[in-house]
């Protein structure tokens, strides 16, 4: 489970990038010190069933990002 | 009359191959005679818009689908690939046209009241075209709208006892040989091992966990027949540790003519008689068979395993009995930077329900990508970037001959400071003592 503030951490990291709407999941290692790639794995996971975050796939790859935030558009860089 | 005209496509059907373009008009066909009176979902045309887009890719030179999409259905991250068209006013039909990866049965076994189970399905919710099976092994179902895959997703969880397949970032759908259910080279039980491992890893290959995409592949004896050693990110292939098995009398029988060489396959033309110092001894990659005096013998010790000599008599020859598997890393066949094959990482490993061995080796070999992968790198171009010693260090596996190919062109291997007596320091002085300068 993750908790409360590990959840702000991601969302204020996220809000505080600018140009891409859309990251690896290894851009979010960083966002949580201290924490294994697993386990951000499964808070990543897990803020997507809380609806906070979205995936985005290109059938090959996945993004994610912030649910509802650049859309198709950031995908294709046109945002 | 068909909706779209398609010269450019209709080239691909003179040819002297079966046409997918033939394939995609009689289902377009099919959908507005509609026999079976379907409650069609999606639009009855489908099939006709989407033979109109890719004529008009050919004609542009150019891809008319958008790039990726938002779809899934819930808690999945994979397994549904979001597909738009960038023409959806000249073809509304494949507005959206999303593809569903299902994850096929072990084996690819069937029974046909569930194929046709899955084809009035997919009539009814979408394009009506499927891929059986795609390269990484899943039922690929072609084709349908956004509002109709939680009403697929349910169909198939509920109705079918199915589940979708990995896409993305994720686990992909593991692949297995039919294996001990038809086979008798099978070393391991490959539908158990595939069924278990898919179980166990579910979450891996519903919700994206990694750098990149990671296929697993079982095949049950080195005649691979899933290619898992040339497609999948970790490779099992089934082996013995002891010795081939012969019956004499068996082979005096092939070399008398009895029984037919290679179950009897390549049979359309006379080859003449059975040859077996040209035709199996003379192709033993090692050399380490010989018969004489009507007697075959088989240095198992040099065997590499290549199944050739049991291919060509498996009355005569068979399996070992200690049976395991080799585990393989790093195959992967993209179109960018190049097609490589598996590299031997454990050489051999017991194969046994519930498979703790084997579940560890894959741990580690996930924590160690998922720390040092890029974004977008296969674990064989990690391996590559990084040598092979870093992956061996990371799955505590010990070096040994078994791991270099063939000598002086694997640069996989080098020794480290420590393990060399007296390090990479040196007395000169000492030196000199022998050498002049
Ligand atoms: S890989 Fe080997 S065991 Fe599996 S089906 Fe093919 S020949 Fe049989
Ligand atoms: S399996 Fe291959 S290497 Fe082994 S004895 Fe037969 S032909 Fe030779």
């Amino acid at each position: 489970m993750a908790t409360d503030e590990q959840k702000k951490l991601i969302v204020e990291a996220l809000e505080k990038k600018t140009g891409k709407s859309k990251f690896y999941l290894k851009d979010f290692y960083t966002m949580i010190p201290d924490l294994k790639p697993r386990a951000i794995k499964n808070i990543v996971n897990e803020m997507v069933a809380d609806g906070i975050l979205e995936y985005w796939s290109s059938g090959s790859t996945t993004l994610i990002g912030l649910k509802g935030v650049g859309k198709q558009a950031g995908a294709e860089h046109e945002d | 009359m068909p909706k779209h005209e398609t010269p450019l496509l209709d080239e691909l059907e003179s040819g002297p191959w079966p046409s997918f373009v033939s394939d995609i008009k009689a289902e377009a066909a099919s959908r507005a005679k509609n026999e079976k009176n379907v409650e069609f979902q999606i639009p009855v045309d489908v099939c006709d818009d989407l033979l109109g887009v890719l004529e008009l890719s050919y004609k542009h030179g150019r891809t008319h689908w958008k790039h990726g999409g938002i779809v899934g259905v819930f808690g999945y991250g994979g397994g549904v690939i979001g597909r738009y068209c960038d023409q959806p006013g000249m073809f509304p039909g494949v507005a959206h046209f999303h593809t569903v990866r299902v994850n096929q049965p072990g084996g690819k076994f069937y029974n046909t009241a569930y194929l046709k189970q899955l084809c009035d399905l997919w009539e009814f919710r979408g394009s009506g075209l499927t891929n059986m099976h795609g390269s990484t092994g899943d039922i690929i179902l072609i084709g349908t709208q956004t509002p109709q895959l939680e009403e697929i997703f349910y169909d198939l969880t509920h109705n079918m006892n199915q589940d979708l397949g990995g896409s993305g970032s994720n686990l992909r759908t593991p692949a297995d040989c039919i294996g001990s259910a038809r086979c008798e080279y099978a070393c391991y039980d490959t539908q158990s091992m595939c069924y278990a491992l898919t179980q166990e890893y579910q979450d891996e290959l519903h919700r994206p966990a990694f750098p990149y995409k990671f296929k697993f592949k079982f095949d049950g004896c080195p005649n691979c027949c899933v290619a898992s050693i040339a497609r999948s990110d970790m490779s099992f292939i089934g082996l013995w540790r002891d010795e081939i098995r012969i019956d004499q009398a068996a082979v005096a029988a092939y070399v008398g003519g009895e029984i037919q060489p290679n179950g009897g396959a390549h049979a359309g033309r006379d080859w003449g008689k059975f040859d077996i110092q040209k035709e199996v001894i003379g192709l033993c990659p090692t050399e380490c068979m010989r018969y004489e005096g009507g007697k075959l013998e088989i240095d198992n010790k040099e065997c590499t395993h290549c199944m050739h000599c049991i291919n060509v008599m498996p009355r005569a020859l068979r399996i070992g009995n200690d049976r395991g598997c080799a585990i393989l890393v790093g195959a992967k066949a993209p179109i960018l930077d190049g097609a490589q094959m598996g590299s031997l990482l454990v050489p051999f490993i017991s194969v046994e329900d519930p498979y703790d061995e084997v579940k560890e080796v894959i741990e580690k070999v996930w924590d160690y990508w998922m720390e040092e992968g890029k974004n977008r790198e296969r674990l064989g171009e990690l391996i590559k970037r990084q040598g092979f010693q870093k992956l061996l260090e990371a799955t505590d596996i010990e070096a040994s001959p078994l791991h270099v190919s063939e000598p002086r062109s694997n640069p996989y291997i080098f020794w480290k400071e420590e393990e060399v007596e007296g390090g990479w320091e040196r007395d000169v002085k000492a030196y000199r003592k022998d050498h002049l300068r």
